[in-house]
């Protein structure tokens, strides 16, 4: 097997050099009964020309993103990743260290660390922000169960313009931790009046800005709401592109700003490796989850960088730990971080003018299709559209023509009453061809009737 | 001197250790932060400016600076290459972390994950276009269940802490749906566990009762039985263990804890040490998470991302929280919602690590049931040969008897010699090689864990080995210098922790103008 380096020689001296006859009897421990007589029942190792075969045709079974039009976008956005960030990113020395607890010899990811920081800090227009969480959906919870240590609450309010899977999961986490989670009703025009529902009881509001239907809020009234009540404001984004281009939850005085961080740096991935950024104000640092760099020195006075205030954190304070996470998203805040050191203040407000460009040309192009309204007033790179037939099976019909169309809201929410709703995105990859050709295949298939 | 008559030894007078102008020493260079270094103009990322539009930001649009600074493509490519430089890593060499199963990283795996198929799919795109990435995760999780003999998996975890997390909420589903959630509220974890298993019970307000060890390093089924009673929901029993011994009593355990009617949950970060020797679901375990990162060697990337799913038991498995692969006829799909079952609910966004499954998948693919087996052989034959070669001169504390996957030691050997554990981890670094595990697990004073992993060769590990004995006898033999100073030879030397903890500085600012 070409990853194990020892032979039949090295182990037979090896059990000798130990005392022991046979490898077995380093197993002794195991209960006889209990050990597994038979081989497993997996097929045999394979090469790599095998193994690269047989996964090739698992991928060439999908249909990648980048090979149609595409305008998908809830929650995950395709973004163009310059082939400098996976170059690096796979450097050795960053791909295969550990969580860098040897300071010594780990300042390359601890610096990467402090800088990916800074970077969230002043994205967020927040003072601080963590190492990365493993999500946005995860961030969101953690910020939840954040605001109640900080306010001794327990009660949150979620907007109805929160992503429905970020929802089901601070749902599901409340549930089981017997904290009480208030959901407004899904809010695709962002009307509802989340101010009447914060009471003295209420810990914190979440609100997401663009929102999961690409609306565009003004948080500001909403904090000043909830801070006359002693509740917290968590400002929650998906696409932190769009920090290039609208306000940050800073400016519009969130307390805690948590969001989805894969559309800088990462691939779709299917849903996964992504990385959460989690920032907030200093004062409320020592309740933050997650991991923190910060500058220090070393014996010689040169400036170094080391994990600290981890006395908030699981391998020191246990059960009392401000969050269980430990491994989080590593290299992929690294990617992150690479990507907006390339971008810089310059190169991210015009990848934000970009996709804002794509998604107003989309919008109007769409529009302008008899039966199809654009439901948001401001957006950023993405939009709701009311289609005059069933949202999945529309989405579904784009696919078999070679256009992804988008996420029927019912998806996500099939009992929300929604059926007509699908949330679009447009991005920089998108091209004035392929937002024609989303037009035109849709008008197509809307002017030729209800075909189920 | 060779024959030729050159020198192959440093010469003898050796030169003093100079200051260098640029503060740089050769390869080993220091690096300012991008925000020194950078403008917020400079951009390494060529976009042309969009044709005029009409925006449509409403009254939200950006109006001050974001304070971001940007390099062009060398500039960055140099920041980037030159701090990686700084870092330890794998590839470079044995990294003996007891508990985080440093092992080689094949780079197959990379680039199967990095099939546009794969890397380029959207979470939320029609289920007909991503038939191959369900088929996908539905062959890692049969693998997976192959492994552990259990019945089911849910794979959304995204990393060990957030599996326990999964597996703790679905007992606490099964048990309300025995209508025992609100009596049974206490969790039995022994003193050696993980910092995560206590964290992750507190998170869903579980209290824990700590279950001591014997002195042999495991734990009794007399122990657990004292401390079972009906506010018990379950045990958080991690195996083999982390003083790298395999609870040899967990069948009678899992037995005792089933019979007081709570559940029995395994933390299986060191499942790596038993694949096709013995399975999980032979035992008793009723949850167990699997770390990808550690038993499959998805990178560990300098702290993420990993994967963490978690296999369960056929009682527990009906409460598996969403989504799940369905196969229907010839297609699969997903569950994404509850729909009036028993789910307990989301553990994340989308469908989990899916990057990290492809590479634990093409992990799989290579190895093969064998070679699954032997990886795990190798491993626990590496750990005896490194504890057996080492301990005539530093204290087991559990004696001479064999290890799984990692070898323990404690500082009692060090007791004389006014040094510390931490002292003799600084030293391995100066020897060119990343400190074992220190600290950890808590129950061993001075615990010095060593997990050599089934990558090294022997000559690897005999290096190692002579290495470590060296500094042993170094240390036993009073040379305190070769310790107290150390690190001499590593970019940096020791760092000023309580510093960084009390005057905390977590970002650049711009320095006041002087």
């Amino acid at each position: 097997m070409r990853y194990l380096p020892l032979d039949a020689t090295d182990r037979a001296q090896m059990l000798t050099r130990i005392g022991a006859a046979d490898i077995d009897a380093l197993f002794a421990d195991i209960p006889a009964a209990k050990r597994l007589t038979q081989p497993l029942d997996l097929p045999d190792g394979k090469g790599e020309i095998e193994v690269e075969r047989r996964l090739s045709r698992l991928a060439g079974r999908n249909v990648a993103a980048g090979s149609v039009p595409f305008f998908l976008g809830a929650g995950a956005y395709r973004h163009h990743v310059p082939a400098t960030v996976d170059h690096l990113i796979q450097r050795s020395e960053f791909l295969t260290s550990y969580t860098p607890y040897q300071p010594e010899i780990a300042q390359g990811t601890l610096q990467v660390l402090f800088e990916f920081q800074t970077q969230v800090a002043a994205l967020t227009g927040l003072e601080v922000a963590n190492a990365s969480m493993y999500d946005g959906s995860t961030a969101c919870s953690e910020a939840i169960l954040m605001a109640h240590r900080l306010t001794r609450r327990r009660k949150a309010v979620l907007s109805g313009g929160l992503h429905p899977q970020y929802s089901d999961v601070a749902e599901t986490l409340g549930a089981m931790a017997r904290d009480a989670v208030v959901r407004l009703p899904l809010d695709p025009p962002a009307g509802e009046d989340i101010v009447a529902a914060i009471d003295d009881e209420t810990s914190c509001v979440v609100v997401q800005s663009p929102d999961f239907f690409g609306n565009l809020r003004d948080l500001k009234p909403i904090a000043a709401a909830a801070h006359a009540k002693g509740a917290l404001l968590i400002a929650v984004f998906a696409e932190a592109v769009s920090l290039g281009a609208v306000r940050s939850p800073g400016e519009m005085d969130a307390d805690i700003a948590v969001g989805e961080g894969q559309s800088i740096g990462n691939a779709l991935n299917f849903g996964g490796p992504y990385v959460g950024l989690f920032a907030t104000r200093l004062k409320n640092v020592r309740q933050m989850p997650g991991r923190l760099a910060g500058e220090t020195v070393d014996a010689d006075g040169r400036r170094s960088f080391v994990l600290t205030l981890s006395t908030r954190e699981q391998h020191i304070r246990r059960e009392k730990a401000t969050s269980n996470i430990c491994t989080n998203s590593g290299l992929c805040a690294l990617a992150f971080s690479i990507h907006l050191t390339l971008l810089g203040e310059a190169g991210l407000r015009r990848l934000a003018a970009l996709n804002h460009a794509a998604a107003v040309d989309l919008a109007g192009r769409l529009a302008a299709i008899p039966g199809v309204t654009v439901l948001n007033d401001a957006f950023f790179n993405e939009f709701t559209i009311r289609t005059p037939r069933a949202a999945a099976g529309l989405v579904d019909e784009l696919a078999e023509r070679g256009v992804i169309g988008g996420l029927p809201v019912s998806r996500l929410a099939p009992d929300a009453g929604l059926d007509d709703l699908i949330v679009v995105a447009a991005t920089e990859t998108s091209t004035p061809d392929d937002r024609r050709t989303y037009a035109e295949t849709l008008a197509q298939l809307l002017s030729t009737g209800a075909r189920r | 001197m060779n024959n030729q008559g050159r020198p192959t030894r440093p010469n003898a007078g050796e030169a003093p250790r100079r200051g260098t102008f640029t503060g740089n020493r050769a390869l080993d260079i220091e690096e300012a932060l991008i925000f020194e270094t950078g403008r917020a103009d400079a951009t390494g990322v060529d976009l042309e400016a969009p044709a005029p539009f009409v925006a449509k930001l409403g009254a939200h649009a950006r109006e001050s600076a974001i304070g971001l600074p940007g390099l062009t493509e060398p500039e960055a490519v140099r920041h980037y290459v030159r701090l990686s430089r700084n870092n330890y890593a794998i590839d470079a060499g044995l990294y003996p972390l007891g508990s985080c199963t440093m092992k080689h990283n094949p780079r197959l795996n990379e680039k199967m994950a990095r099939l546009p198929g794969f890397a380029d799919l959207h979470p939320l795109q029609p289920l007909s276009t991503v038939q191959g990435a369900l088929e996908l995760i539905d062959g890692l999780a049969t693998a997976l269940l192959t492994l552990t003999g259990m019945r089911a998996v849910a794979m959304s975890p995204k990393a060990g802490a957030h599996g326990e997390l999964c597996g703790m909420m679905t007992i606490k589903a099964a048990l309300a749906a025995r209508g025992e959630d609100k009596t049974r509220t206490v969790v039995l974890v022994p003193d050696s566990a993980h910092g995560t298993n206590p964290a992750t019970a507190a998170l869903i307000g579980l209290s824990v009762r700590a279950v001591a060890a014997e002195p042999d390093g495991v734990v009794s089924v007399e122990a657990v039985k004292a401390a079972l009673a009906s506010d018990v929901a379950a045990i958080m029993l991690t195996n083999p263990n982390t003083c790298g011994l395999f609870e040899r009593n967990i069948v009678e355990i899992a037995d005792a804890v089933h019979a007081a009617g709570a559940y029995f949950y395994c933390d299986g970060a060191n499942f790596n040490a038993v694949m096709g020797k013995t399975r999980p679901g032979d035992l008793g375990v009723d949850a167990m998470h699997i770390n990808l990162h550690k038993t499959f060697s998805t990178p560990h990337g300098g702290g993420g991302p990993g994967a963490g799913p978690v296999v369960l038991s056929e009682r527990l498995a009906p409460f598996a929280p969403v989504p799940s692969i369905v196969r229907t006829n010839d297609a699969l799909s997903l569950a994404e919602h509850r729909d009036g079952g028993q789910a307990f609910g989301r553990m994340s966004a989308f469908h989990g690590q899916m990057g990290m499954f492809v590479r634990a998948f093409s992990y799989i693919l290579s190895h093969g049931g064998d070679g699954l087996k032997q990886a795990s052989e190798d491993a626990v034959l590496a750990a005896n040969y490194v504890r057996a070669s080492l301990s005539d001169l530093m204290s087991a504390p559990f004696g001479d008897r064999p290890c799984m996957h990692e070898a323990l030691f404690d500082d009692r050997w060090l007791k004389d010699t006014g040094l510390s554990t931490l002292d003799f981890a600084k030293a391995m670094i100066d020897e060119g090689y990343h400190p074992m595990t220190v600290y950890f697990p808590l129950v061993v004073h001075g615990a010095m864990l060593i997990e050599p992993t089934e990558s090294e060769s022997k000559a690897s590990l005999d290096l190692f080995i002579m290495t470590l004995r060296d500094l042993a006898m170094s240390a036993l033999g009073g040379e305190r210098e070769r310790f107290a100073a150390a690190p001499i030879h590593a970019p940096r030397r020791r760092l000023d922790e309580t510093r960084a903890a009390r005057q905390p500085v977590l970002r650049w600012v711009k320095p006041a103008p002087a």
